[in-house]
């Protein structure tokens, strides 16, 4: 028994002490947390931008077309790309779109982390956009109608009536895409940030000893994820409580 | 009298069609400034329909709607300056769940008539005080009854100082008990001399306000008479057996 302890704290104090292996995954931990983080904005604002052209296109498509022929063009336009872009994103695994963000596009940039936002923000706003737009449907059309009544156009109405509305109906499943991405950032070392995970591995390569760093990994992301987990069940039965 | 004389709203040949359905099969009515139209009809007979073709929520398929002497069917017509002009009532209420009873009436003057919030606030304020309801203002329509939701739902429409109103069953959705205090509203707002139309089931409130009532079957007019004549001498069939079923 002792013999395991001491072998136990040998590990300890050679994965995470010395050499401040710890501030490896610390700083890893931080990494993947700004990542995920502003991926995640950067999805929901491509995301409520997608899910209102796919809407407005769905809802006003007979009326635009017996009334005003070039908006319905212009937005039939914008309806196909947001389309192509859906289909791309959702088709493709997101490892892969990492990569040709890194090595093609943004080949000759040095800003690794920059270059993931990007990728896992524009992975993440395909299935926000989702979201979203199921979130706009759950909106009862009496809204809409009384925002129009008033003489609100229609982005108007989005805007002021429909969008804070369907922000609530969503708040909980768009935190589930939280915990969804921060767990899919974990690849970023594929284009060598050293976010969390990559930092344990880094430290396997050093010490030799898998064991220790790559639990510690899984356990702070477990951590992580039940802490939003709580967040998240907490904020539905709040939303679930309160009718505004 | 003679600038009075062009009716606020003329209607000509009206239709509409989902696909197939022709709902309204050519509506003609002309209504004076100030006037208060009661339409009455039988379920599926194109009366919310006719309604909302009024603010245009509904897009016609043939026929004329001339507001103030322009043809709003015309694609060159402003259609959100339009609907400002006439405001709308509907059977759910459909208040702004996620904004206190104050910011549902003020928001659409501050965004669209471009009022300061205290300007707007105060509009507010002094409508609210008119139905009884400003110790009201902050709260959520989820705190309301369904005929304070109501009343609220008509001085929203109302700050938008609209030149007619429109009500599709207002008092449909709610406890008899409340049915009457909606009521009074819209006969005070009838006092003050708005235009209105109105689809209802409240026969009492067609015979006591109404300047004319209006039939509707079918998705046509089939008849139209003061409120006197209209339910003491039905001419039609169709009329006297609907009369018949509901009063
Ligand atoms: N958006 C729509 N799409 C297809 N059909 C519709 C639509 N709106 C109404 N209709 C149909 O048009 C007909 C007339 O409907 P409308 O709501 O105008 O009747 P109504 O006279 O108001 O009836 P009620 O007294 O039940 O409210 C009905 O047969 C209805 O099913
Ligand atoms: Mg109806």
């Amino acid at each position: 028994m002792t013999e395991w302890f001491e072998k136990f704290k040998a590990d300890f104090v050679l994965n995470f002490l010395d050499d401040d292996h710890w501030m490896w995954l610390l700083e890893g931990l931080g990494q993947t947390l700004l990542i995920t983080f502003f991926a995640v904005l950067l999805g929901i604002a491509i995301g409520v931008v997608i899910a209102i052209i796919r809407s407005t296109f769905d809802k006003n498509r007979e009326t635009l077309k017996a009334r005003n022929r070039f908006t319905y063009g212009l937005l039939a336009f914008f309806n196909a790309i947001c389309n192509i872009y859906l289909t791309v994103i959702r088709g493709t695994p997101v490892v892969v779109q990492l990569m040709i963000m890194y090595f093609v596009i943004f080949a000759s940039s040095t800003n690794g982390t920059m270059v993931a936002v990007l990728a896992f923000g524009i992975n993440s706003g395909a299935y926000v956009a989702e979201i979203f737009r199921s979130g706009i449907m759950a909106i009862d059309k009496g809204q809409f109608e009384a925002g129009r009544s008033l003489g609100f156009n229609y982005i108007q109405t989005m805007i002021y009536i429909v969008v804070p509305q369907m922000f609530k109906v969503v708040l909980p499943t768009l935190c589930n895409e939280f915990i969804v991405l921060l767990k899919e950032t974990s690849i970023a070392g594929y284009v060598g940030i050293e976010d969390l995970t990559k930092a344990g591995d880094l430290i396997r390569g050093r010490t030799f000893s898998a064991f220790m760093p790559l639990i510690a990994v899984a356990i702070i992301y477990l951590a992580i994820v039940m802490l939003f987990t709580w967040l998240v069940g907490k904020l539905e039965r709040r939303l679930r409580n309160s009718d505004h | 009298m003679t600038t009075d004389s062009q009716p606020i709203i003329k209607v000509e040949n009206l239709q509409k069609a989902f696909g197939d359905l022709k709902v309204l099969q050519g509506i003609d009515i002309e209504i004076q400034k100030g006037e208060v139209v009661v339409v009455i009809g039988p379920s599926g007979s194109g009366k919310s329909t006719f309604l909302r073709t009024l603010n245009l929520l509904e897009m016609p398929t043939g026929g004329k709607i001339i507001v103030d002497g322009v043809d709003i069917t015309d694609k060159s017509a402003n259609v959100n300056l339009h609907r400002q002009k006439m405001g709308m009532v509907f059977q759910q209420f459909n208040l702004f769940p996620h904004m206190t009873v104050l910011k549902n009436m003020t928001i659409a003057p501050m965004k669209l008539l471009k009022k300061s919030k205290a300007e707007a606030e105060a509009k507010a304020m002094e409508l609210l005080e008119k139905v009884g309801l400003a110790d009201r203002a902050d709260a959520y329509p989820s705190q309301l009854s369904g005929g304070q939701k109501q009343r609220v739902a008509i001085v929203r429409a109302l700050c938008m100082e609209p030149e007619v109103m429109l009500f599709d069953e207002p008092t449909s959705a709610l406890d008899p008990e409340m049915v009457g205090e909606v009521l009074e509203v819209m006969k005070q707002l009838a006092r003050d001399n708005m235009t209105m139309v109105v689809v209802t089931h409240e026969m009492g409130f067609a015979k006591e306000v109404g300047s004319r009532v209006v039939f509707i079957d079918e998705g046509v007019i089939m008849e139209e008479n003061n409120p006197a004549e209209f339910f003491e001498n039905p001419k039609s069939e169709r009329l006297q057996s609907f009369l018949a079923k509901v009063l």
